[in-house]
């Protein structure tokens, strides 16, 4: 420490050293603000729009998890993955069966698909959905890890279609299952036939409602009715914002984003890229095995192979593309838009064009704008935002910097 | 993370509340009146606000107008328009015109869970018709259930489609009865040794095909070999030689009759010449034409056939070709037609057109004189009724028998004469 | 033995099919190194125009059972028609959605791609286009003629067609890249498209000319399927995805830009799906296709005929 140069170095990290706890506190306050803001919108907004935006609202909630998970490998590490909708699966099957046999032999619940959940609010039934949410995104995880795997050896189009190929092989295999036992059948079942007997091309039968847009209330009496499933789906979407802002600031992030933008050259500068596309790919299947549990748990979604394959991956594929390839609020943006999109034709009434004109749309936005809508920028980086909102946020932070 | 990054987050936050805003505007400003007490046990609403007592009766029909199923959405859409014109014309329900509105759900279950929520909490219909495909019933019945609305499916065949649903039933017969049909018409015919071959793919054709061999095995027939194919496969010629080798005296092939026409010929031209059979998914003028020479001799068992005598089918046929530009209703057309019909019955029967009252109704309904047969709904909600076998002979499908449900009065002339057809 | 060589037959017949279009997908990412999934719906373009073409001449049976046989002379004319017009659909879309992206991201290119393939599909089944149904093709060869039977299996003379006509036109192929002007100025632009511009080639006209080509090929395989099967489905039927996806994975399987590898993949693939289907179980028949396609690619990345190639720095 004799370096007079380091020695300074040192000092003035110590000075920048700030209280553990006030650290943990302000890593803490955005999870926190993302509580909140799911909470009004499950008291305030839901009630108050009809109850089928507020199931486009949920819809758009889960496009966002699963389209923002997607981000991590297509947009920061430039991997293209078009299997994504097997990585839904394997977390919506898993949490299904968590629910499922959970609300039977753990809660005792009368096994209709329809009961009213268990406990209201934050009771026993929701906190086995979030059991089973973080259950379906570990599983989900694992198979990522699998995935990626052959990322070791393959690039770009290949990965691709090893990615294809693995949702494909999931879809064939849970296609030989035997049906879902019924409820008195289920309450004997051993493992094997849990994990087993998943309903083969019709659909995993029987799991519980947890996300439906009928807005969770409490009555005069106490009696609590209708699913927070606003509540959990936003919760996810804020947890996963927040995560994935922080990684693409982060070591781990920008490692991704110098795969994406030049492998060899990462290479050159000491990145482990097998490692970061490892991360990539395992860290993006985990949201979406919990986007796939709030898909499996959502009224009027069918938890089956047909809904969530091929087709659905490259759903995901163009959300990412059109917002913007590593634009997180871009992504975001292009998830709401596009699950609207095809509802908002439906009003104009122009049933037979809609998927004709659909799909003119998305080949000229990406003739007039291949970067996608947003570009790699965010929505405070984009011109109108700069002048108008940002001089307006300094003002009324100034005073709280200084 | 210092500050300006903590900036960052709240307008990420914040572009997720202007998505959310944008959606509230669309559609116009619908505010929900279903009322919020929805634990789906009961599935009582307090439905009367859905209905505002004059002007047309609103009811909703999702179906698949466009996709991979779009022929089968169209056929009973017209059948339910037939059967709603008819009706207005006689002067409505309870004085009051019926008004349908169809929205299409592109022959996918996550698109039906949309349209039916839409119809229920935009366009506020007290009743829903639809949909053909199990995995969309299964979906918008999730729905209809929570919020009270009354569901009939005109031809979703799967078990799982009304149970624990007390507001959804239907008019068809389910995957095991016509399994059973199938089953007894092969026996009665002393074949013992029959094939499968059924689409894994799709939940219609894989039920049906297991219902067939357990019905039939318990007859004391033997299932040569159970063959599988994924809808989109072009060549079937494995599974089909795998049939020919087990020395199959029939084939029993529970598919779409898009794919039906299609196997059959490929069963030809390796040499497999036995008859094959099948269920209502045959059922199409656009069989005859795909399966050509091959599909002659055939059989299916289906709901009606049009050359029966009985006077509500005659009735009915000739009205189809003349609303229709002469076209020949199909089995899906005369359930959209039944399911339409048994609906207005049930809200003639029906104190007030509030969701539980009318369910309740619906799930009443015993003997009604249907096009397919008479319509009684069981404790399940599910008709139980009769089912005929055609044969295709001439390009066309010809009557033969009649196979009534397990327990029924066993002749086939028994009932509303369903059997008197000429052969 | 009736059954192997049944199996046979049947992998022979159907693997020249995939190998056609395999060609299409492999040209294609050849020049212009992307996955072009409007490939299988050119492919259906292709079955629906000779359909057409049939019902335009009136040879194609409305209603009646037995369908009128075509005069033998109109197979050859419909099947060039079909694929001169798949050939101008092929150089249409590569001009108006392809060309205007030639330095954006493969992504971007892909996504395209895919909005084409939509566009192609759901204006196909439209009731002015082709409408919601499947359709008999005009039975150009009778179906059922035979050749002669080899341990009770008939061979078929519209199968002797089907692999004649394939292997013709993938020779011709190989004799188009290998041994013409044209052939060497796609392999330059194949290897390196700045290169190549820089020898005097006109890039933009060679990669039109060979999604012409591309076109034309799945035209014939469209033809030719319907010919042999007697009956196309609808065009948003997934029938077509199943089918360009699997072509797309023998092209892989070959080594993708390779036009040998895209035939050898063809006939593997239908190999492994016909005794995968005959010899092990039909249901898993499409799992099999894809354990292939994973194993070849974790054991040779570059696929069977390809050859490793080494990224620039």
């Amino acid at each position: 420490m004799s370096d007079p140069r380091t020695r300074r170095l040192a000092e003035r990290v110590a000075a920048q050293r700030v209280n553990p706890l006030t650290a943990a506190l302000r890593s803490a306050w955005p999870f926190a603000i993302a509580i909140a803001i799911a909470f009004i919108l499950q008291i305030a907004i839901a009630p108050a729009i009809s109850d089928f935006k507020a199931k486009i609202l949920l819809d758009i909630g889960i496009a966002i998890v699963l389209a923002g998970s997607l981000n991590i490998v297509n947009g920061f590490a430039g991997q293209f993955s078009i299997g994504h909708a097997g990585f839904m699966m394997v977390g919506g099957y898993a949490s299904a069966i968590v629910t499922y046999y959970g609300s039977l032999k753990l809660l005792g619940a009368p096994a209709i698909a329809d009961v009213p959940v268990l406990g209201g609010f934050l009771g026993s039934g929701d906190l086995l959905f979030l059991g089973a949410c973080l259950i379906g995104g570990v599983m989900a995880a694992a198979a990522g890890l699998v995935v990626g795997l052959p990322s070791l050896r393959l690039r770009g189009d290949y990965l691709a279609i090893v990615t294809l190929g693995f949702g494909e092989i999931l879809k064939v295999l849970i296609q030989q299952t035997p049906p879902v036992p019924s409820s008195a059948d289920a309450m004997t079942a051993g493992p094997l036939t849990m994990v087993t007997h998943l309903g083969g091309s019709l659909s995993f039968t029987g799991q519980p409602t947890y996300v439906s847009p009928t807005p969770w209330v409490v009555n005069a009496d106490g009696d609590q009715t209708g699913h927070a499933g606003i509540f959990f789906a936003y919760l996810v979407v804020g947890i996963l914002l927040i995560f994935v802002y922080r990684l693409k600031s982060s070591h781990k992030g920008r490692m991704l984003l110098a795969v994406r933008e030049n492998e060899i050259a990462a290479e050159a500068m000491g990145v482990d890229t097998s490692r970061a596309k490892v991360t990539a790919f395992v860290l993006a299947a985990f949201f979406a095995g919990i986007g796939g549990a709030l898909f499996a748990h959502e009224v009027g979604a069918q938890l089956d192979t047909k809904s969530l394959g091929f087709q659905k991956s490259i759903d995901l594929v163009i959300m990412v593309v059109l917002g913007g390839m590593g634009s997180i609020t871009g992504v975001v943006f292009s998830a709401a838009l596009l699950t609207i999109l095809p509802e908002l034709l439906r009003s104009l009434g122009v049933d037979s064009y809609r998927m004709p004109l659909y799909a003119l749309t998305l080949i000229v936005v990406m003739i007039v704008r291949p970067q996608g809508l947003f570009g790699i920028k965010e929505l405070w980086d984009l011109g109108p935002w700069k002048r108008h909102v940002t001089p307006l946020w300094n003002k009324l932070t100034k005073g709280k910097q200084a | 993370m210092n500050f300006s990054g903590s900036r960052h987050l709240v307008t990420i936050v914040c572009s997720v509340a202007l998505a959310l805003i944008g959606c509230d505007k669309m559609g116009g400003g619908g505010k929900k009146t279903s009322g919020s007490g929805s634990d789906g046990s009961g599935s009582a609403q307090p439905a009367a606000s859905r209905d505002s007592g004059t002007g047309p009766i609103l009811i909703g029909h999702f179906a698949s107008l466009t996709g991979e199923e779009a022929t089968f959405g169209i056929s009973t859409d017209h059948g339910v328009i037939l059967a709603m014109e008819e009706r207005n014309a006689a002067g409505g329900v309870k004085k009051r015109q019926i008004e349908l509105k169809t929205l299409d759900d592109a022959s996918k279950s996550t698109e039906a869970g949309n349209v039916v929520q839409r119809l229920i909490s935009e366009d506020h219909v007290i009743a829903l018709i639809g949909e053909v495909a199990s995995g969309s019933s299964l979906a918008g019945g999730k729905i209809a259930q929570q919020f009270g609305v009354p569901m009939i499916s005109p031809s979703s065949t799967n078990k799982k489609v009304t149970e624990g649903r007390d507001m959804v039933s239907r008019v068809c017969f389910l995957d095991e009865f016509q399994g059973y049909v199938v089953a007894k018409f092969a026996h009665d015919h002393k074949w013992t040794k029959i094939a499968t071959l059924f689409d894994q793919s799709a939940p219609y054709s894989k039920g049906l095909a297991e219902a067939f061999s357990t019905e039939f095995s318990g007859m004391g027939g033997t299932i040569s070999t159970g063959q599988a194919y994924t809808k989109g496969d072009v060549s079937v010629a494995a599974q089909l030689q795998q049939i020919k080798t087990s020395g199959a005296e029939a084939v029993f092939l529970p598919g779409y009759y898009t794919d039906v026409g299609n196997i059959v010929r490929q069963a030809r031209n390796i040499g497999l010449k036995v008859p094959f059979l099948g269920g209502d998914g045959w059922d199409s003028a656009k069989l005859a034409e795909i399966g050509g020479a091959a599909i002659e001799g055939s059989y299916y068992s289906n709901h009606y056939s049009f050359e029966e005598k009985r006077p509500e089918v005659i009735e009915f046929v000739e009205r189809y070709k003349k609303r229709w530009n002469g076209d020949v209703p199909d089995g899906l057309a005369a359930l959209g037609y039944d399911a339409a019909r048994v609906l207005f019955d049930a809200m003639d029967r029906s104190p007030t057109l509030a969701g539980k009252d009318l369910g309740a109704a619906i799930a009443k309904t015993k003997d009604f004189p249907g096009v397919t047969g008479k319509i009684t709904l069981d404790a399940n909600r599910d008709a139980q009724k009769q089912a005929v076998i055609v044969q295709m002979t001439g390009g066309a499908p010809h009557y033969v028998a009649t196979v009534v449900p397990k327990g029924w009065p066993e002749a086939p002339g028994s009932g509303s004469g369903s059997g008197s057809a000429a052969k | 033995m009736g059954t192997l060589v049944q199996t046979l037959v049947e992998t022979i017949a159907l693997g020249s099919l995939y190998a056609l279009a395999a060609l299409g997908y492999t040209l294609v990412y050849g020049v212009l190194r992307f996955i072009n999934f409007a490939h299988s719906d050119v492919f259906t373009f292709g079955a629906w125009v000779s359909y057409a073409l049939g019902a335009l001449f009136g040879w194609v049976a409305t209603a009646a059972v037995q369908a009128p046989v075509v005069p033998v002379f109109a197979m050859p004319f419909i099947m060039f028609a079909a694929m001169a017009i798949c050939a101008v659909l092929g150089i249409t879309i590569e001009r108006l959605a392809y060309r205007p992206l030639r330095t954006a991201p493969r992504l971007n290119v892909l996504i395209t791609a895919i909005g084409v393939s939509l566009l192609l599909q759901n204006t196909g089944q439209l009731p002015w286009a082709f409408g919601k149904d499947g359709q008999n093709v005009p039975a150009l060869i009778s179906n059922q003629a035979s050749l002669g039977s080899i341990a009770g299996v008939e061979i078929r003379v519209v199968d002797l067609v089907i692999v004649v006509l394939a292997g013709l036109l993938m020779f011709g192929l190989e004799r188009l890249v290998y041994g013409t002007k044209i052939g060497r100025a796609m392999r330059a632009v194949s290897f390196d498209e700045r290169i190549a511009s820089l020898m005097g080639i006109n890039v933009d006209r060679v990669i039109s000319i060979t999604f012409g080509i591309g076109s034309a090929l799945a035209a014939a395989g469209g033809v030719l399927l319907g010919l042999r099967y007697g009956n196309i489905k609808e065009p948003a039927d997934s029938a077509w995805v199943l089918l360009g996806l699997k072509a797309f994975v023998a092209a892989v399987v070959g080594g993708i830009g390779n036009v040998r590898g895209a035939v050898a993949g063809g006939l593997l693939i239908a190999a492994v799906e016909q005794f995968g289907a005959t010899y092990i179980s039909s249901s898993m028949q499409n799992l099999f296709v894809f354990v292939v396609l994973i194993l070849v690619l974790l054991v040779k990345p570059s696929g069977l005929f390809g050859t490793a190639v080494r990224e620039k720095v």
